[in-house]
């Protein structure tokens, strides 16, 4: 059992030591790593709270064999923000009480994150299906989907203005 | 390192060869479950999971136009299929592939997973078999290419032989049109209850129905089939609503649903008579169109 193999993690190389193969990267990042954001619910990818990229990809990570992720950039929120500065999805959150329990936040942000860099002006719909893999069982999704469309406008409203509000 | 990353498809054909017992890993939404489920164990030795998820060969497609076919590598993901120019290419694949599971599992899932796991509610293989698909197979002695009705033996059972691997699936592109349609309990990361898929083909005045969901694996109906093609208006693009209504009921007399913590085989019965006339109802629209 003294295989090491090595992840890119928020532009960091982590090495994973005295690990069981079939561990997943949501186990790894957790409890190899100390990387606490994503979160493990029902660990057979039906719920999101796990969410990470991988390759620019949004995937469950508790569906991802940690051992084989080792040649794809992985991002998790933990490397989404720079210097404790939220990103502008995550203060739209705040901002619109996106955010009750918390358990599912993580994922959904990383989902919001990927749906805007892909869709800009995405619509009611189309957001809906981009999170419709995040479970949230407090908010009813209507302030999430608020704050996304928050975002939208604001990114395009900066765009609109040459990028300096 | 237990896992083996091939760079090429003749390298994953080498390490399945020498290790006709391993893991084939793909997108991993089968088989991590499992894993995680500890229904499945791994063992801890060189060669033990060949992760095929990066392969070239297996990542990509290609169209064929004199030939008319499409082949999507087994590794293509769904989310690569939903869009274009996959989209307009095998629109009701498409179809379906939106339906598998959420954004994250369309990320990750592949069309080579989908025939290798083989479930019964598998989302691509009704569209493959109204396709005529072929499956590609390959392994250290040589490929052989299967009719994917073939290639699907039972409930989670293939054709596929120890040491062999899924290359890809070709698919004969046809002209006219074609849907997919599911019944579950949500829109969303949905096992299907039922499924359904038509394909036609205007020049060679044929229509496919194929059934998931609703048998140990994809059924086609032939005795709907035959009523369709030969009871449809083909030059108005009309179907009446009666032949409509008992093409459905004979792709219903056709399925071999079971009752399950799913559904009732009475209700899937049900939802495959009321999808198919709706799908031929929509592949037939005449003058409202």
């Amino acid at each position: 059992m003294s295989e090491i193999y090595t992840l890119h993690v928020n532009g960091e190389d982590h090495e994973v030591r005295d690990s069981w193969i079939g561990e997943n990267l949501l186990y790894v990042l957790r409890e190899r790593l100390g990387l606490k954001a994503a979160k493990g619910a029902c660990e057979q990818g039906e719920c999101g709270s796990c969410s990470v990229q991988l390759g620019g990809r949004l995937v469950c990570s508790c569906l991802v064999m940690a051992a084989a992720a080792v040649d794809e950039p992985i991002v998790t929120v933990e490397g989404l923000a720079g210097d404790d500065v939220p990103t502008d999805v995550q203060t739209a959150f705040v901002e619109t009480g996106a955010v009750q329990c918390g358990f599912c936040t993580p994922g959904l942000i990383l989902a919001a994150h990927h749906l805007l860099d892909d869709t800009p002006e995405p619509s009611e719909s189309e957001i809906r299906e981009a999170l419709s893999g995040n479970v949230c069982r407090c908010t009813g999704y209507g302030r999430i989907i608020e704050a996304v469309q928050r975002v939208s406008v604001a990114r395009s409203d900066r765009s609109s203005n040459g990028g300096d509000a | 390192m237990p896992v083996v990353f091939p760079s090429s498809l003749a390298e994953a054909v080498a390490a399945a060869g020498e290790r006709p017992d391993a893991m084939v890993l793909a997108g991993g939404t089968d088989l991590m479950v499992e894993i995680n489920e500890r229904r499945r164990s791994v063992p801890w030795d060189d060669g033990a999971v060949i992760a095929v998820g990066q392969v070239p060969e297996l990542t990509s497609w290609t169209l064929d136009p004199s030939a008319a076919t499409l082949t999507i590598g087994a590794a293509v993901r769904w989310a690569d299929i939903e869009r274009e120019p996959l989209c307009s290419t095998v629109p009701a694949l498409a179809q379906a592939a939106r339906t598998v599971g959420s954004p994250q599992i369309r990320d990750a899932g592949t069309v080579g997973g989908n025939l290798a796991t083989c479930s019964p509610a598998g989302d691509g293989l009704p569209v493959l078999a109204a396709y005529d698909a072929i499956v590609h197979l390959v392994s250290a002695n040589g490929r052989r290419s299967l009719p994917v009705h073939d290639f699907m033996v039972g409930v989670k059972q293939t054709a596929l032989a120890p040491g062999e691997l899924i290359e890809s699936v070709s698919i004969p592109l046809l002209d006219g049109w074609q849907g997919y349609s599911k019944v579950g309990v949500r829109n969303a990361m949905v096992i299907a209850t039922a499924s359904a898929c038509i394909a036609t083909d205007l020049p060679s005045g044929s229509i496919r129905i194929a059934l998931g969901s609703v048998g140990p694996t994809v059924i086609r109906c032939a005795d709907a089939e035959a009523l369709a093609s030969s009871g449809v208006d083909w030059s108005g693009r009309s179907i009446d609503a009666d032949v409509a209504d008992r093409a459905g009921a004979l792709a219903a007399s056709a399925s071999r649903p079971i009752t399950d913590h799913r559904s009732t085989a009475d209700y899937r019965r049900h939802a495959v008579s009321v999808m198919v006339r709706r799908l031929l109802i929509r592949a037939f629209p005449g003058a409202a169109s």
